[in-house]
C-alpha cells in the first residue's frame, strides 16, 4: 500500500494525521460551508453586517420553507425530475442495445460506428447549439421538457454506448456462444443472457447520467425558457433575480438545487464510483 | 390602498365601456406575455387585464409573466414560435430586429386620430421605417438620487453645473465617502452615465447621431465626453469594485451612507424605500449642465406593448392596446407602477419623485432619449457598454476602446 | 435465473429470412434507434453549423450567404483572441486538477477510522452542478460579503476583487472549476491506488525506494490508466467551460473572462446577440480545436483495439 499506512508510523504521526483530516476537510469545503451558514441566517444579519458570526436567530427553517412557498422552486425541481428520469431511462435503454450490438457482433463498420459515438460524445456542445435549437423549434418542442429529453437522450447515447460496449466486451463470450449453439435467437440472447449480466453497468450508468442531466445548464438555457419547463439549474438564476441581494434566500435556494444529486451520490455511492472510475484500473 | 384602487378601476372600466361601445363583442383567447415579475409591474398589468376583462367578459384572457432579464433573450423565441397576441418590450432601436424580421405587427392605425395626439410625445420612439409598431404604457425619468442628510451635514446643495458637481463631489470625498454608487456587473448602468455626460456635453442631436452610427467613435467630441467622465474617475468618485456588483448590490452603499448619490432610473425608489429610506433622506436632482447653453435633454426609457405578427387574435389585441394607451388606464397603471404615464390626458401620481420627474421631463427642451441600449443598434450597444465599463476601470485604455468601437460601427455600416 | 429460460425456450426450427440472416441483421436492428437519435441530434447538426457559418443570419429573418466573411472577421476580432487565450489558460491550468487530485488521494489513502466518510466528503463537490459551484464561489469572492477577503486579511493580504478585475477574473473562475475537477481526479486515483500491486510496493521498499522515488518509478506507472482518464475528462471539461463563466461573470468585466464556448453563445443568443452565422463560425473553430484532441483519443483507442 502506498503511501505507507500511518498505523505503521509513530503514534505522534498517527495523531497528527487524525487531527489534520478534519482541518483539511473544513478548508476544502470552506466556500460551501459559508453558503450553508448564510442559508440559516436571518435577513437582519446581513443588513447589520453580522456576516461571519453565529446567526443571531436560527432562520434556517424559515428560509428553506420560503424557498418552497414563495418561489417557483418546487416547480423547477419537478421539471428537473421529469427531464432527468426519462432521459436516464431512454439513454440507458438505447445504449444497452447499441453497446450490445457493438460489443458482441463482428461486422464491417463496427469500429467506425463505435468511433462515431465516442467522437460525438466529445464534441463541444456549442457546435450543436443553433441547429438543435432550430430543430426543436421546428418540431414544436421548444420550451417543452420533451424537447430537452429527446436531445439529452441522443447526446448521452454517445457516452453510454462507450461505457456499455466496453462493459459487454469484458463479459465472458462463452455464455453467448453456448446460447447460440442451443439455437436461441439473438433477441432472446440480448434479453435473457446479456441484459441480466449488465445490471451493475446499468445501475452505475443510471446514477451517472442522472447526475449529468440534473446538472445540465447549457441546454436548459438554450432549449427552454419558462417556469413551465425549465429545470432547477436554469431556474436558480430566475430564483436569484427574484431574491436579488437577499443572500440568505439565494444560499438556501442554491443548496436545495444542489441537493438531489448529492443525495443520489451518498445513497448510491458504490455504483456511482464504479461507473465513474470504469477503466481507471486495468 | 387596495380598496380604493379597485373601486376606482370599476368606475373607470364602466366609463370606458360606455365611451367605446363598438368594441364590446370581443371573443376568443387573448394571450399576453408581460415582461416583468416584480411586485409593482405585476400588479399594474394584472390590473389592466382585470379592467379589460370586465369590459369584455366573453374574452378569455391569459396572462403570462416573464422575468424582465429572461424576456430579453426569450422574445425572439416566442415571436417566431408560439407567438402570444400581445407582448411587452421597449421602444427605440431595440424594436428593430423584430420589425426588420417582420415579427411585429404594424399598428399605425392605432396611432391615427385622437390617440395619436395623446401619445404624441413618444411617436418618434415607436416609429421605425415610417410606421408605428407598438403602444407605450409607461416611462420613467433618470437622474441623480442622493442622500439629503449627507448633503445637509456637509452644507451642500444639489449641483446645477458641472463645476458645482465636481466641488460637491470633492467635499463628499473629503468626508470619507464616495460620491456615486454604481454596480456595473450588468453593463447598462455605465450606459446611463455615458448618456448623460454625452447629452450634457454635446446635446441631444449629437447623441442621437452617435447612437445612430452617424458619427465616428474616434471623433474628438466623443473624447470630450469621456474627458468629463475621466475627471470623476480620477477623483475616485465611484465606489470601488463596482464591476463585481449588480445595480441592486450597489444599493447598500447609498443606504448605508458610504456613497452620497446614485445615477439611476426612477425604479430605484421602490427598493430604496424597502431598504428603509424615506422622502426625508432621499432626494432627486436633474443631472447638471455641462456645456452652458445646450438645452437639457433627458433619458426617459419607454416601456411598450406590441402585437406579434403571428398573433392569433389581432382584433382583441388591438383593442387591448387601445385600452392600455387610454388616459384612464395610464393614470391607474402608473400610480401602481410608480412611474409616469405617456398619455397627455392622464394624471401623474402624487409622489415626490414621480412629480419631480414629470416636471423635469415636461421641460426637457433638448429632447427625450430612450437609453443607450435602446437607441443604439443591439451590437453597438453591447460593444459600447462593454467599452464604458472598461473605461471606468482603466481610463488609460480610452484610445484602444474608441478604436474598437469605431471598428464595430464600421462593420455594422458595412452589413 | 437466465439459464433455465434459455434451455426451455429453444424455439422450433422455423426457417425464415430472419432466422437465416439474423447474425447479420441483429446488430443493425439493435443499433438503429441509437444511430437515428445520434445522427439527428449530433452528427447532422455539426454539418449544419458548418453551413450556417457561411451565412449572415440574425436567427429571425432571411439568411444571406457571405462566404468566409464570418471567419475573416473572427480573425480580426479582439474578443475572439481574448476568448482563445482564455481557453488556453483553462486548458493548462485545469490540468492542475490531476496533480491536485493525486495529492489528495495520497493524503486520504489510509485506513484510519472514518476515512470512508472523509473520502466521500472530499469527493461530493463533484456532484454539485457547476451552476451552484459558480454561485458559491462568486459569493465567496464577493468583496462585500465574501469570506475570501477576511481570510486574506488574517494574513495581512488583500483585499482583492477577483471577479471584477480583468487580470484575475479568469484565474478565479478556473480555481472554482478546479474544485469539483480535483475531486473527480482524486476518486480516480483512489481507485487506482487501491489496485496497486502490494507485492511490487513491498519489493521496492526492500530495495530502499521511498517517498518521491517510489511514487515516480513504482506507483505512477501503475496509475497510468487513471491518469489517462483524468487527462481526457479534464481536457473536455476545460474546453466546455461554459456554465461557470456564464454564472460567475457573464464573460465580464468588459469581456475579459470570455471563453470560446461562452462568446459563441453571447454573439448568437444572448441579450444583444443576433449573429447566428458568426456564432456558428466560433463553434466551428472550437470544434476544430477539439477535433485534434478527439483524433488523438480515437487513434489511441484504435491502437488498443488492434492490440486486443
Amino acid at each position: 500500500m502506498f503511501p505507507t499506512p500511518v498505523e505503521r508510523r509513530s503514534t505522534a504521526i498517527q495523531a497528527g494525521y487524525k487531527a489534520l483530516l478534519p482541518f483539511a476537510l473544513i478548508l476544502w469545503l470552506l466556500p460551501l460551508l459559508m453558503v450553508a451558514l448564510f442559508s440559516i441566517k436571518p435577513d437582519a444579519d446581513f443588513t447589520q453586517g453580522n456576516l461571519w458570526g453565529l446567526p443571531s436567530t436560527f432562520a434556517g427553517f424559515e428560509n428553506y420553507t420560503r424557498v418552497f412557498t414563495d418561489s417557483a422552486m418546487p416547480r423547477y425541481l419537478l421539471n428537473s425530475i421529469f427531464i432527468t428520469v426519462p432521459t436516464v431511462i431512454g439513454a440507458v435503454a438505447l445504449s444497452c442495445m447499441t453497446g450490445f450490438a457493438l460489443g458482441v457482433y463482428r461486422f464491417r463498420g463496427n469500429i467506425w460506428i463505435f468511433f462515431m459515438f465516442v467522437a460525438g460524445n466529445f464534441v463541444p456542445f456549442q457546435i450543436l447549439m443553433v441547429p438543435v435549437r432550430d430543430l426543436t423549434v421546428n418540431m414544436g418542442l421548444y420550451d417543452t421538457r420533451m424537447g430537452l429529453v429527446l436531445f439529452h437522450i441522443a447526446f448521452q447515447t454517445g457516452f453510454c454506448t462507450l461505457f456499455m460496449r466496453n462493459f459487454i466486451r469484458a463479459l465472458p463470450r462463452e455464455l453467448i456462444e453456448a446460447a447460440r449453439v442451443e439455437g436461441v435467437s439473438e433477441i432472446r440472447i440480448f434479453w435473457y443472457v446479456v441484459l441480466p449480466l449488465m445490471r451493475p453497468a446499468i445501475a452505475a450508468l443510471s446514477v451517472l447520467i442522472f447526475t449529468f442531466i440534473w446538472n445540465d445548464y447549457f441546454w436548459a438555457v438554450v432549449l427552454t425558457q419558462g417556469v413551465e419547463s425549465q429545470p432547477v439549474t436554469a431556474g436558480i438564476t430566475a430564483f436569484n433575480s427574484q431574491f436579488r441581494a437577499a443572500y440568505h434566500m439565494m444560499s438556501a435556494g442554491s443548496i436545495i438545487a444542489a441537493l438531489p444529486p448529492v443525495m443520489m451520490f451518498f445513497l448510491m455511492q458504490k455504483h456511482f464510483i464504479a461507473g465513474l472510475t470504469l477503466g481507471a484500473v486495468k | 390602498m387596495q380598496f380604493t384602487l379597485k373601486s376606482a378601476a370599476a368606475t373607470l372600466a364602466l366609463t370606458t365601456a360606455l365611451a367605446v361601445p363598438a368594441s364590446a363583442e370581443l371573443t376568443g383567447d387573448l394571450r399576453i406575455f408581460f415582461n416583468d415579475q416584480n411586485p409593482a409591474p405585476r400588479a399594474a398589468i394584472e390590473g389592466m387585464v382585470e379592467r379589460f376583462q370586465e369590459m369584455h367578459p366573453d374574452l378569455n384572457i391569459e396572462l403570462t409573466l416573464i422575468d424582465r432579464e429572461a424576456n430579453k433573450t426569450q422574445i425572439r423565441n416566442y415571436l417566431t414560435a408560439n407567438a402570444p397576441d400581445v407582448n411587452g418590450w421597449y421602444a427605440g432601436n431595440r424594436m428593430r430586429p423584430y420589425v426588420s424580421a417582420g415579427l411585429f405587427e404594424d399598428v399605425s392605425d392605432l396611432w391615427e386620430g385622437e390617440m395619436g395626439e395623446e401619445l404624441a410625445s413618444t411617436r418618434p420612439a415607436l416609429t421605425l421605417d415610417g410606421a408605428q409598431w407598438g403602444v407605450p404604457y409607461t416611462y420613467y425619468q433618470w437622474g441623480i438620487y442622493y442622500r439629503t442628510d449627507i448633503y445637509d451635514e456637509l452644507g451642500l446643495t444639489p449641483a446645477t453645473t458641472w463645476e458645482e458637481e465636481i466641488e460637491n463631489c470633492q467635499a463628499i470625498l473629503d468626508s470619507g465617502r464616495k460620491c456615486y454608487a454604481i454596480g456595473t456587473r450588468f453593463l447598462w448602468t455605465a450606459g446611463g452615465w455615458f448618456d448623460y455626460l454625452n447629452l450634457r456635453t454635446h446635446g441631444y442631436d449629437f447623441h442621437m447621431a452617435l447612437t445612430a452610427n452617424e458619427i465616428p467613435w474616434t471623433d474628438d467630441r466623443v473624447r470630450e465626453t469621456f474627458a468629463k467622465w475621466r475627471e470623476l474617475i480620477d477623483m475616485g468618485a465611484f465606489i470601488d469594485n463596482h464591476t463585481a456588483y449588480t445595480w441592486q448590490e450597489a444599493q447598500p452603499y447609498l443606504v448605508n451612507g458610504q456613497a452620497a448619490a446614485y445615477l439611476m432610473g426612477n425604479f430605484i425608489v421602490e427598493p430604496l424605500r424597502d431598504a428603509g429610506m424615506t422622502d426625508d433622506n432621499l432626494g432627486f436632482y436633474q443631472f447638471p449642465e455641462i456645456t452652458p447653453g445646450i438645452p437639457m435633454a433627458e433619458d426617459a426609457p419607454t416601456d411598450t406593448l406590441h402585437i406579434p405578427a403571428q398573433a392569433q387574435n389581432k382584433e382583441a389585441a388591438r383593442e387591448f392596446l387601445r385600452y392600455v394607451a387610454s388616459a384612464e388606464n395610464q393614470t391607474i397603471a402608473n400610480e401602481v407602477l410608480g412611474q409616469l404615464p405617456i398619455n397627455s390626458n392622464a394624471e401623474v401620481a402624487d409622489d415626490k419623485f414621480i412629480q419631480a420627474g414629470f416636471e423635469m421631463l415636461s421641460n426637457a427642451e433638448g429632447g427625450i432619449a430612450q437609453f443607450f441600449d435602446r437607441d443604439a443598434d443591439a451590437e453597438m450597444a453591447s460593444a459600447g457598454m462593454e467599452g464604458f465599463q472598461e473605461f471606468m476601470v482603466m481610463p488609460d485604455n480610452l484610445d484602444a476602446i474608441l478604436e474598437r468601437l469605431e471598428r464595430t460601427r464600421q462593420r455594422i455600416l458595412e452589413d | 435465473m437466465a439459464a433455465p429460460i434459455i434451455t426451455e425456450s429453444t424455439p422450433p426450427p422455423a426457417r425464415g429470412y430472419w432466422r437465416s440472416n439474423q447474425m447479420k441483421l441483429a446488430p443493425w436492428l439493435f443499433l438503429a434507434p441509437g444511430i437515428v437519435f445520434f445522427a439527428v441530434y449530433v452528427i447532422f447538426p455539426i454539418f449544419q453549423s458548418f453551413h450556417i457559418s457561411l451565412y449572415r443570419w440574425d436567427g429571425l429573418g432571411e439568411a444571406r450567404y457571405i462566404g468566409m466573411q464570418n471567419y475573416e472577421r473572427l480573425f480580426d476580432d479582439p474578443a475572439f483572441y481574448t476568448s482563445l487565450w482564455n481557453n488556453v489558460r483553462w486548458l493548462l491550468l485545469y490540468l492542475l486538477a490531476i496533480p491536485g487530485g493525486l495529492f489528495i488521494a495520497l493524503f486520504l489513502n489510509q485506513q484510519v477510522r472514518g476515512i470512508r466518510l472523509y473520502k466521500s466528503l472530499f469527493f461530493f463537490p463533484f456532484v454539485i452542478s457547476q451552476v451552484v459551484v459558480g454561485l458559491v464561489f462568486a459569493w465567496f469572492y464577493n468583496p462585500s460579503i465574501g469570506l475570501l477577503n477576511p481570510i486574506l486579511g488574517l494574513f495581512g493580504a488583500g483585499p482583492v476583487n477577483i471577479l471584477g478585475n480583468p487580470n484575475t477574473v479568469t484565474y478565479g473562475i478556473i480555481a472554482a472549476g478546479l474544485w469539483p475537477q480535483v475531486a473527480y481526479c482524486m476518486i480516480l486515483y483512489l481507485t487506482g491506488l487501491n489496485a496497486v500491486d502490494p507485492e511490487q510496493v513491498e519489493a521496492a521498499r526492500l530495495d530502499g525506494a521511498k517517498g518521491w522515488r517510489m511514487l515516480w518509478y513504482v506507483i505512477l506507472p501503475q496509475l497510468r490508466p487513471a491518469t489517462f482518464i483524468a487527462v481526457v475528462v479534464t481536457v473536455i471539461g476545460a474546453l466546455r467551460s461554459f456554465d461557470m463563466v456564464s454564472v460567475m461573470t457573464s464573460g465580464g468585466p468588459f469581456g475579459s473572462s470570455r471563453v470560446l464556448a461562452y462568446y459563441m453563445f453571447e454573439v448568437s443568443l444572448s441579450e444583444y446577440g443576433f449573429r447566428m452565422g458568426y456564432g456558428a463560425a466560433i463553434a466551428v473553430i472550437l470544434f476544430l480545436i477539439m477535433l485534434v484532441y478527439i483524433a488523438f483519443f480515437l487513434w489511441r483507442m484504435w491502437r488498443e483495439e488492434r492490440g486486443v
